[in-house]
């Protein structure tokens, strides 16, 4: 999800930086007012941590492999101020040291998987949590946000690379969020075993909302809203974005765009579109929504097989889970 | 120590090395903003840019095969987007100007984190007034990262080490064991070096 150098152009990547700064500056402001000194040298060793755990490989079927992303993963252990800023140092690093993620994008990266990923997830995270409780309900958010955020952040991308007329929105949009539901699937699994093995070698370290942001900040939440919903209509929404123009129509409508589509994309739901519907944005939303509820069951499943292996008989873990 | 591939030859010896950091990493951007600014008519200023940076890559000293290696190595994300260019009308000009973009941005991100180490970008950050904990966490990420990669290969070598099949189906259960210690131990790591800080008269 990385957006090199080129692909954007100059007033997304502008728009892009603007958002980021705003998220960014919002997280280092809340981490200075809250974050005790102690905590401080954590958020170093966390990014070096995400760095480090994004460079082991799971293996996948076919001799391919993934890893971890870690927006939400760091969400939940350091707080969302604390993932911002922890994310960002990593792709300023990975763009600085490894070219990985270009410079002029540097700001659409930060935005796509710090900001959306980490504040956008750690949401997610705790609506979902506040209605189930215990170590069952804080897998279960964790591993369904942490798909969310997967696929929130890829669409965003794939907003930003339609915005740049780089690619048409109709061909980007199933492509990336389609590609990043399966790698998304992946990252909720691994996020939530990560976490459950944390529970059951250091419960403690589950806990961070105490130290991290002590008071609710109804300033900060009011800003990362702001930066949030703006880049969602500017990037995320088809509405916005210019595509498709006249010529995109005419090929849709004469059916080559579909075609084209079905060819080159493994999605979760073919082409994702309903069988029937025809392109629109009715059949991606019924299609995103059946696979939203299919990964929350996912993770349900998950949370249930691992509470128990987390959650020793003789242990007081946090909240012995139902 | 097997992870010297983060950033091998940033500490060469030759003029592009000895330029300030600060110039570079202005040069650089400047370069790229550039590039990503051009109209697909002007392939001939991309050609220009194109020459001056490969000059700096021979004036550098860094083995071109290393050069030429890190850019392939991430190409095929470029690639993959670039074919979605495709499907749109004039997609081939579009996708062949885009592929070259993003390579001569690749090329100017390599050169330059091969030729300025890490810990010289830092204080231009700081000299720019970047926010103090920005920069406090990113050089206390790029301290420790070598430690903590050092520290995860070293886990992987024990587990390699006793177990003798890699069970399929508990493969992610052991890794992801792996990702938390790795975790629980940096943060233990935070705790002693909080008090490192404070001992060497921190704040």
């Amino acid at each position: 999800m990385h957006i090199p150098d080129g692909f954007l152009d100059g007033k997304t990547a502008v728009a892009g930086g603007i958002l980021a700064a705003a998220g960014l500056g919002v997280a280092l402001r809340q981490a200075r007012l809250h974050l005790p000194p102690r905590r401080v040298p954590l958020l170093g060793l966390a990014a070096a941590f995400v760095f480090a755990a994004q460079m082991i490989n799971f293996p996948v079927a076919g001799g391919t492999s993934g890893h971890l992303i870690g927006a939400v993963l760091a969400a939940v252990l350091l707080g969302p101020s604390g993932a911002v800023i922890v994310i960002s140092a990593v792709l300023i690093v990975q763009c600085l040291m490894f070219a990985d993620g270009g410079i002029s994008a540097l700001g659409a990266n930060i935005f796509n998987m710090g900001v959306l990923g980490g504040v956008g997830g750690w949401a997610i995270y705790r609506v979902v949590g506040r209605l189930v409780k215990g170590l069952f309900g804080l897998i279960l958010a964790a591993s369904f946000a942490a798909w969310c955020s997967t696929v929130l952040g890829a669409a965003a991308c794939a907003g930003e690379l339609a915005a740049s007329h780089t690619a048409p929105w109709s061909v980007v949009l199933p492509a990336m969020a389609g590609i990043h539901m399966l790698i998304g699937i992946g990252e909720g699994l691994i996020t939530g075993l990560v976490l459950a093995a944390i529970a059951r070698a250091r419960p403690e370290l589950l806990r961070p909302d105490a130290a991290t942001e002590p008071r609710r900040s109804y300033g900060a939440i009011v800003a990362y809203g702001v930066s949030i919903a703006l880049g969602l209509a500017l990037f995320a929404s088809p509405l916005a974005s210019r595509w498709p123009d006249g010529l995109d129509r005419t090929a849709e409508r004469l059916g080559f765009k579909a075609k084209a589509v079905a060819t080159s994309i493994p999605a979760v739901l073919p082409d994702y579109e309903m069988p029937g519907i025809h392109w629109s944005v009715l059949g991606t939303s019924i299609a995103g929504a059946l696979g939203t509820v299919v990964v929350f069951v996912l993770a349900w499943l998950l949370a249930r097989v691992l509470v128990p292996m987390a959650d020793p008989p003789d242990s007081t873990g946090p909240g012995t889970a139902s | 120590m097997r992870h010297d591939f983060l950033d091998r030859y940033s500490r060469l010896d030759s003029p592009v090395h000895r330029a300030p950091a600060a110039v570079k990493l202005v040069v650089a951007l400047a370069l790229v903003v550039t590039v990503v600014l051009l109209p697909s008519s002007r392939a001939v200023a991309l050609a220009a840019a194109t020459i001056v940076v490969l000059a700096a890559a021979a004036l550098s000293r860094i083995p071109w095969r290393f050069l030429v290696r890190r850019v392939v190595v991430l190409e095929p994300f470029v690639l993959g987007v670039a074919i979605l260019a495709l499907f749109q009308p004039g997609g081939w000009r579009l996708f062949l100007f885009l592929v070259a973009k993003c390579t001569f941005g690749l090329l100017v991100m390599v050169l330059l984190s091969n030729t300025t180490p890490f810990s010289d970008l830092l204080r231009v950050l700081k000299g720019a007034h970047a926010p103090a904990l920005l920069v406090t966490t990113l050089s206390l990420m790029y301290r420790y990262l070598f430690v903590l990669v050092d520290e995860a290969q070293r886990m992987k070598r024990a587990r390699a080490s006793r177990t003798f099949t890699p069970r399929r189906t508990w493969a992610w259960q052991t890794m992801a064991t792996v990702v938390s210690q790795l975790f629980v131990r940096s943060s233990e790591r935070a705790e002693r070096i909080y008090a490192a800080m404070c001992a060497r008269g921190w704040r």
